[in-house]
């Protein structure tokens, strides 16, 4: 069994950071993971993407995706564009809060997640790239919730430490 | 066993080889491996090693040149077109018996090209760009554990053969993250131990046991004598043709198609592979880990009762088909399943194509 | 009986390949000789370059290393990181110098590398039959300016010593001539101040030598001793361009 999972937004959002928690908490399951970010221009102020795939045994063979089984997106233009990779029947996440318009798919499960409104109840909006995080990793059951949290206790420690509490609790805020 | 953890392909490598035992990187920011200057900027002199950012690649080489023949372990990278300006020294360094390793996270061309993933300097690595008969022992790893394994034992092979050792990546493998398992710090040789575990090296002859001087050069104006140098070189590399020939095969045995492919299109063809199953085609792989030297025999063991076709898939316009077509020998028809540019296909793609190619050959 | 002559250790007992009348045997000897009057030639290590000066490292009898055309200084650079304690120099022509490794040279300088560079400068490309250099006078012929160079076509020579006086990480830049035993002695006093710039870690030391090339001049030496006087010279200045205050050495 291979997820494959696609992640996209503007520089800034988090988009990166999301991928990356996916396959430190892979790692830490003892799944075969890969990470793959887009680079070159794009990484300046422009879009953001990311491919995860996770495998439950044997080694990713591919870290290149041409459809996904679930994909997320931050902003307008990454729905646009990336709608189209969620296969038939798979998930695709949207920040409600940025993306006033539905999917035009029909054929798979989408999700509204308003993460800014929600982060902004914990008093800090910069949490919104949590929020959906934890939203997309409850509702993929690929690595369990006390995985991630182990996750997010070493990506927010250090000089990051004083983020750790907010962002467990924006982790676990949405809960629909 | 060490912990796994979750790098970055670009600092990986860069980590395995300090681990290798080198002390010594010269290099020139180049996408998509600039983090590899940059993470031995923070890592090397802490790490009782020394970092310089050259003016050039030729700078770079040719520093590489100067403190490898002082006895330093020395690894150098860059991206495609940077590799280009090293060609020269590279030559140099092989003439003179000159050991470093060497990266190349490759891009696209030619000329400034571009900075996605490419496979278009095999001729580059394999055939060296470099004027004279050299050769240069290149390995091609398909993920960054199998990359982090080589680049840890190239620095003590380049010494043990005296010559550079390269790796050819490619911008994906750069940039992406797996876990990796990292292996224990090798010893690295200061100044002082140099002398006696490097005779050749320049010391000052002081330093040496029998106070001979030492002469590295690449110069022999008699005919005579450069000949006698240049066939000796080969003794070595015919020797290392044998000992370092490296590859990986899948599924020979029934295959209706055997695909090869080396580093990101190898995984892509592992993919390819898996639908084709599915679709009742069996096709098998034979994956190149040294491209030098280039795994002719694995070509014996491809089944040639059932197999109908070789396709040597590739991101360039058809590099590596030439060596398939010497592995093959005229057994098989040999095609061809490219993209080039930056552009990487799909699985599916390679799928669709291995098929229209399957059906021609029958 | 006392000798009046000698082989310094320094160079090998063998007869260079350098034309008569040419200097870069005196310049040749004049480093060595230095090197070994400090006690130094066990713990030197010398880069030679392309040009005449490719088979130095047949003469010069310590550590050698024969580099590409140009790259020497990139090259001295990289041994100075493995063998930081050893005295390192590069020995180059002009064509290698002024032309082809105008970069290495600059960027070794800026870096403030402690190496000293020995630069020969004889108006033209010896090795390759006379061809015009960088640093070729308005109006000398040569392979490749057959009616002379002009400004027009090549601009004015280029004046290494005064170029990389500008730079910081450069401490100690002289230009000297090897036309007469008073100008030898003034360069191999040269030559030791530029080792010790080196061995007190000071910086960057390069001495320029104005020095001959009957062959591809067309003048018998003597001729050229006298070219080089009443041509070179008025266009290369001699003396110290820089040095830091207050230098001492053994002399």
């Amino acid at each position: 069994m291979t997820n494959k999972l696609f992640f996209a937004g503007a520089g800034g959002q988090g988009v990166l950071l999301m991928g990356q928690m996916t396959a430190y908490a892979a790692m830490a399951e003892d799944k075969p993971v890969t990470f793959l970010p887009s680079y070159g221009p794009e990484m300046r102020g422009g879009t953001s993407n990311c491919t995860v795939v996770v495998s439950d045994d044997k080694p990713v063979s591919c870290p290149l995706i041409y459809e996904a089984d679930a994909v997320v997106v931050m902003n307008v233009p990454s729905l646009l564009k990336f709608e189209s990779l969620v296969k038939p029947g798979g998930k695709l996440f949207i920040n409600s809060s940025l993306i006033e318009q539905k999917t035009s798919r029909t054929d798979v499960e989408a999700i509204y997640v308003p993460t800014i409104e929600l982060a902004e109840q914990l008093g800090n909006t910069r949490a919104a790239n949590v929020v959906m995080f934890g939203a997309f990793m409850r509702s993929m059951g690929i690595m369990s919730m006390d995985t991630c949290e182990h996750v997010l206790e070493k990506v927010f420690s250090g000089r990051k430490e004083k983020y750790l509490e907010l962002n467990k609790k924006a982790f676990h805020i949405y809960n629909n | 066993m060490a912990e796994k953890v979750l790098m970055k392909g670009n600092e990986a490598f860069a980590e395995a080889v300090i681990r290798g035992g080198c002390r010594f990187y010269f290099g020139y920011p180049i996408t998509p491996q600039s983090e590899i200057p940059e993470f031995m900027a923070r890592e090397l002199r802490k790490r009782g090693g020394a970092f310089l950012q050259a003016e050039s690649e030729l700078g770079a080489i040719n520093m590489t040149y100067g403190c490898a023949a002082a006895g330093g372990n020395v690894f150098i990278s860059s991206s495609s077109p940077g590799i280009s300006l090293m060609q020269e020294g590279m030559s140099f360094l092989c003439s003179a018996e000159v050991p470093c390793t060497i990266l190349n996270v490759s891009r696209c061309g030619p000329g400034v090209g571009g900075i996605q993933p490419g496979q278009a300097d095999y001729y580059q690595m394999t055939r060296g760009g470099g004027n004279g008969d050299y050769r240069i022992p290149t390995f091609a790893p398909a993920n960054i554990q199998e990359a982090v394994d080589i680049l840890y034992e190239a620095p003590m092979l380049a010494d043990e053969i005296r010559n550079p050792v390269a790796v050819l990546a490619d911008g994906m493998l750069g940039q992406m993250m797996e876990p990796v398992e990292l292996p224990e710090q090798k010893k690295q040789y200061s100044a002082d131990e140099v002398a006696e575990y490097k005779p050749w090296a320049l010391t000052g002859y002081n330093a040496k046991p029998d106070k001979q001087r030492v002469v590295v050069k690449s110069l022999r104006l008699q005919p005579e004598a450069l000949e006698e140098h240049v066939e000796k070189l080969f003794e070595k590399y015919h020797r290392l043709e044998k000992e370092l020939v490296r590859y990986e095969t899948i599924d020979l045995d029934g295959a209706d198609i055997v695909f090869v492919a080396f580093g990101t299109m190898s995984r892509l063809c592992k993919e390819a592979m898996e639908i084709l199953s599915e679709q009742g085609i069996k096709a098998g792989l034979i994956r190149p880990i040294s491209i030098w030297p280039f795994p002719l025999e694995a070509f014996d063991k491809i089944d040639f009762g059932t197999t109908k076709v070789v396709i040597s898939t590739e991101l360039s316009m058809g590099q590596m088909i030439d060596d398939v077509r010497l592995g093959v020998c005229g057994r098989l028809p040999v095609k061809l399943i490219h993209r080039t540019g930056g552009m990487i296909p799909t699985s599916l793609e390679v799928v669709e194509k291995a098929k229209t190619i399957l059906e021609e050959s029958k | 009986m006392t000798p009046v002559f000698t082989y310094t250790k320094g160079m090998t007992e063998v007869s260079t390949s350098y034309c008569p009348g040419c200097t870069h045997g005196i310049a040749n000897r004049i480093i060595m000789e230095t090197l070994e009057e400090m006690g130094k030639l066990g713990d030197a290590i010398g880069v030679g370059s392309i040009g005449c000066s490719v088979t130095a490292h047949q003469f010069m009898n310590v550590d050698m290393l024969e580099s590409a055309h140009g790259r020497a200084p990139a090259v001295a650079t990289g041994i100075r990181r493995a063998q930081p304690d050893k005295l390192i120099y590069t020995y180059q022509g002009d064509g290698d110098l002024a032309s082809i490794g105008t970069a290495e040279i600059v960027h070794a300088a800026h870096r403030g590398e402690k190496i000293c560079v020995f630069f020969i400068n004889n108006a033209i490309y010896g090795m390759t039959g006379g061809q015009m250099a960088p640093t070729t006078l308005i109006g000398q012929r040569t392979t490749t300016s057959p009616e002379g160079r002009t400004i027009e076509q090549a601009g004015k020579p280029i004046r290494i010593s005064e170029m990389l006086s500008t730079i910081d990480g450069a401490v100690y830049i002289e230009r000297v001539a090897l036309d007469s035993p008073a100008h030898v002695r003034a360069a191999k006093k040269a030559v030791r101040k530029a080792f010790a710039v080196q061995e007190q870690r000071l910086g960057f030391a390069l001495v320029e030598f104005l020095s001959t090339c009957p062959s591809n001049w067309g003048l018998s030496p003597s001729d050229s001793i006298k070219w080089l006087r009443d041509n070179m010279i008025p266009y290369y200045p001699l003396g110290v361009f820089k040095e830091p205050e207050g230098l001492t050495y053994d002399k």
